[in-house]
């Protein structure tokens, strides 16, 4: 039984990396229906962020928690002055144009920030910090659920209980629902749609460095492709639970979290991305708007 | 108190409007009547700054606003009820009127504002926490009507308020768009195909045919023109 919960933990885990990731997708596709395919770098530029922080804290004396909770604020600011800017540079000035030609853009500039990164920083990979510390009383638990899994979804919750609170009840997000409704009209009753985009973009970059601390100090290394990677799998969640519905980000990066952390231990770790894919296929098969989406259909 | 000075407004190559010209005065109900493309949403959007004119000037209240953005525009207190009435589908019917005050700060005043547009609709209070898009076409109507008055417009544009409507709802749309002229001194410019109602309601009128104005007048004198009765009244 204690390999069941291990299994359910660390999928659990995995699977909240992915749904931060994914939220940033989901957000954006809803309000201007864009596939952000930069949004993995900027996970991935936030991870480097905090190691570079964490370096800088560690060598002025700073202790565990204060690194990991300064890190974690510093990539989050990072990574969402990233969001903002692309979206600024790269999507903004091809608004109004075809659908293809801002996705192309995304494309080009998931290239150009893994290309700087790599330049910039190694290709090797680089060792992280263990930023979070071991907690004392999950101690008699450790057999199936570890201190840096139970961080890792405590700060999920967490967050997933701040960004419902924001959409749900601000006046922010309701402008965000809003606009992702109907563009014009929310103009039309005094909404900076500019603004709430940027806001969207920021958020989803916010969220994204939030999962690259935590998956940085989960694995422990890093490099210029882990955003890569994580953005193909954590787009694959938001399809999975319904693209542009924010519940179906965070169901779609559970059931894929916990489908690859099954499939590796009951069946075969070699197939780890297999499981993933597959899930994907025979969602889009049996139902292709997603698990919670909403079908395009619309009443006349 | 609104003035459009030869607007000519294009979409991509195409253009749609050819020197417009159209004054409104405070406290007037001004109609645009029209056949279907002959300009009249086009000349709505304009206003609004959802698809700016690219020469002519538009002024409101002696402020020219050509080229300005839309939430800037709305902000000087012109709101639109879009045709097709644009509902937010998904949010509550709460939350579209709350969305239609986005920008007023007075809490006192916006929930004042709710209790007179759930007096006047009393539909929508009973139905204020179902979604929009679940209501009727009448009642989603009204309920752009009412966000549109949370804004608390110095000039409601209005586009075909009546469209797929039923009659008996059409007539009870246009007692109450004469009844927020008169009792909010809130000025009006319709859009109509209806142009029975319209004229009926309006103090002026103006015709538009393929982009270009080509008529304006008094209603009574409207009413009584040859052409219009054959165009647009089928008499």
């Amino acid at each position: 039984m204690d390999y069941f919960f291990e299994l359910f933990f660390s999928g659990l885990s995995k699977g909240s990396i992915y749904a931060l990731i994914a939220l940033g997708y989901t957000m954006v596709y809803g309000i201007i229906e864009l596939i952000n395919f930069a949004h993995g770098e900027i996970y991935m530029i936030g991870a480097f962020t905090a190691l570079i922080i964490s370096g800088i804290l560690t060598i002025l004396g700073f202790n565990k928690i204060s690194i990991l909770i300064l890190a974690t604020i510093g990539a989050v600011i990072y990574s969402s002055a990233y969001g903002f800017t692309v979206e600024k540079i790269a999507y903004k000035p091809l608004r109004g144009s075809s659908r293809l030609s801002p996705l192309i853009s995304a494309i080009g500039m998931s290239i150009f920030l893994q290309n700087y990164v790599l330049l910039a920083q190694t290709p090797n990979f680089v060792s992280f910090p263990e930023l979070i510390p071991e907690i004392k009383w999950l101690e008699p638990y450790s057999s199936f659920l570890g201190s840096t899994d139970f961080v890792i979804i405590v700060t999920t919750a967490i967050v997933l209980v701040l960004l419902t609170i924001l959409i749900k009840f601000t006046k922010i997000g309701k402008a965000m629902r809003a606009t992702a409704q109907n563009q014009v009209m929310a103009a039309l009753v005094g909404v900076n749609v500019d603004k709430i985009i940027s806001v969207t973009f920021i958020i989803g970059s916010g969220l994204a460095a939030i999962g690259g601390v935590l998956i940085g100090s989960h694995v422990g290394q890093i490099n210029f492709y882990i955003g890569f990677i994580a953005g193909i799998k954590a787009f694959t969640a938001a399809v999975l639970g319904g693209i542009g519905s924010i519940p179906g980000a965070v169901l779609g990066g559970l059931v894929l979290g916990w489908t690859e952390s099954f499939g590796t231990g009951y069946i075969s770790s070699d197939y780890e991305d297999v499981f993933a894919f597959c899930l994907l296929v025979l969602i889009l098969i049996f139902r292709p708007a997603g698990i919670l989406g909403e079908s395009t259909q619309q009443k006349v | 108190m609104l003035k459009l000075e030869k607007i000519n407004t294009f979409y991509g190559p195409i253009q749609a409007l050819f020197d417009v010209s159209i004054e409104v005065n405070q406290g007037e109900i001004i109609t645009l009547l029209g056949a279907n493309g002959a300009g009249k949403t086009t000349t709505l959007m304009s206003i609004c700054g959802v698809v700016p004119p690219l020469s002519g000037k538009i002024i409101f209240e002696g402020k020219e606003i050509t080229g300005l953005s839309t939430d800037k525009i709305v902000s000087m207190g012109i709101v639109q009820v879009p045709e097709g009435r644009l509902i937010f589908p998904r949010l509550t019917v709460l939350e579209n009127l709350e969305m239609g005050a986005y920008l007023r700060r007075d809490k006192k005043g916006i929930k004042k504002d709710l209790e007179y547009v759930f007096n006047i609709f009393p539909i929508l209070a009973e139905r204020k926490n179902q979604k929009g898009g679940t209501l009727s076409g009448g009642e989603q109507q009204m309920l752009a009507i009412a966000r549109a008055l949370m804004a608390r417009p110095k000039l409601l544009l209005m586009d075909e308020p009546s469209l797929g409507l039923a009659p008996l709802i059409i007539q009870q749309i246009f007692d109450i768009i004469k009844m927020i002229n008169k009792e909010n001194k809130t000025t009006i410019f319709l859009v109509e195909q209806n142009a029975h109602q319209a004229l009926k309601i309006a103090h002026r009128g103006y015709v538009m045919e393929n982009g270009r104005i080509v008529m304006q007048d008094s209603t009574e004198n409207l009413l009584n023109n040859e052409d219009i009765k054959k165009a647009y009244l089928g008499l």
